[in-house]
């Protein structure tokens, strides 16, 4: 008797789409959206940007496991997480700029829940290294208060929730190489190219 | 727990069959557009070894249940359809017939065949959702796909 039901189609991409955007905004109307993502093209690969009604909480690169990166997010934000372009507009307009050489610097409300202590704390730093300059993870630890600690540095950068946004990607090591970064190596030295030209 | 956006990936699409079979194409998106908004706000507190399907088709057969009430107490009467291919205005939604035929029976059959037939869930659970019995249950469904077998296919170019 399966068969009873073979005209009502059992893929209907058109409403699919249409129900999908009317549930997300259904969602951020009755405050229910805890954590909002969408992804974007860029030229150093694919983006998935993630937020939550305080700010953007999360810029994961195509490298990283875009699967588990949803599935850390729903474990330590909340599992109440769809796709829903509208509220990272801002942010993807203004990568969009700053790719272009149109921005410099960020302007959008952030949510650090994701990291904290130190790492918060070197985050802090980072924000203030102008665009086209870098420091050493040295010079970051002297700045975060602990000299010493240019190893936890190392990990604050390799950890950072919102690359690009909190330039991570400014940091070097003290022989001028770009070292490592949570996008690729490749892509710390686009963006270093980016901003020195 | 599993991303809010996979359980719409994984089952939105047999939801909207769902919906489509039980109240019809015109309310079959607000019923589906309910029934996901109460399951993400109760999503948080399902057991991590719940059937999630399940779940599913009973927030919807909840909803379908308020939208039939709703209909009933608007005096809109649901056994003669129109002609059935433009209620929607959407030529893409599906083929009326079958609505047509669905419409005809009583609530509880209707509700019957869709779950244990389009969905597949066992009669314990079908029983569950909709109360009663599990023999009732399988009486309904009976019933129904008798009916349906003696209007829907009756002519149709199969």
């Amino acid at each position: 008797m399966t068969d009873l039901f073979d005209t009502l189609p059992v893929v209907d991409a058109t409403a699919d789409a249409r129900l999908r955007d009317r549930l997300a905004a259904a969602a951020e109307r009755d405050g229910l959206l805890d954590v909002a993502y969408r992804t974007i093209d860029s030229p150093i690969g694919g983006l998935l940007l993630a937020a939550t009604s305080e700010g953007l909480l999360r810029v994961a690169f195509e490298r990283e496991d875009q699967d588990a990166v949803l599935a850390a997010l729903a474990t330590a934000v909340s599992p109440r997480i769809l796709a829903a372009p509208a509220r990272l507009d801002p942010v993807a307009r203004q990568l969009d700029e700053y790719f272009t050489r149109r921005r410099r610097t960020f302007d959008v409300p952030l949510d650090l829940r994701l990291t904290k202590g130190f790492r918060r704390a070197v985050l802090a730093h980072l924000a203030v290294i102008p665009y086209g300059r870098t420091e050493s993870y040295a010079e970051v630890a002297a700045a975060a208060g602990s000299p010493r600690a240019v190893r936890a540095v190392g990990t604050a950068c390799a950890t950072n929730p919102l690359p690009l946004v909190v330039p991570c990607h400014r940091v070097v090591r003290s022989d001028g190489t770009s070292g490592n970064y949570r996008g690729g190596e490749e892509a710390k030295r686009d963006l270093l190219a980016l901003e020195a030209s | 727990m599993r991303p809010f956006e996979q359980i719409v990936d994984q089952y939105g699409q047999v939801v909207l069959r769902v919906c489509r079979a039980v109240v019809g194409p015109v309310d079959a998106e607000d019923a589906w557009s309910e029934t996901f908004l109460s399951a993400l706000k109760a999503y948080p507190g399902l057991a991590e070894d719940a059937n999630v399907e399940a779940w599913l088709v009973t927030i919807a057969h909840r909803k379908a249940v308020d939208i039939t009430r709703a209909r009933a107490r608007g005096a809109v009467p649901v056994e003669e359809p129109p002609e059935a291919a433009s209620r929607s205005g959407r030529p893409e939604d599906w083929d009326g017939d079958l609505w047509n035929a669905l419409a005809k029976l009583p609530d509880k059959q209707r509700a019957t065949v869709v779950y244990h037939y389009l969905v597949g869930l066992p009669y314990q659970e079908v029983a569950a959702i909709v109360g009663g019995s599990t023999d009732a249950a399988r009486r309904a469904a009976a019933d129904g796909v008798k009916a349906l077998r003696a209007t829907y296919r009756e002519g149709a170019p199969v």
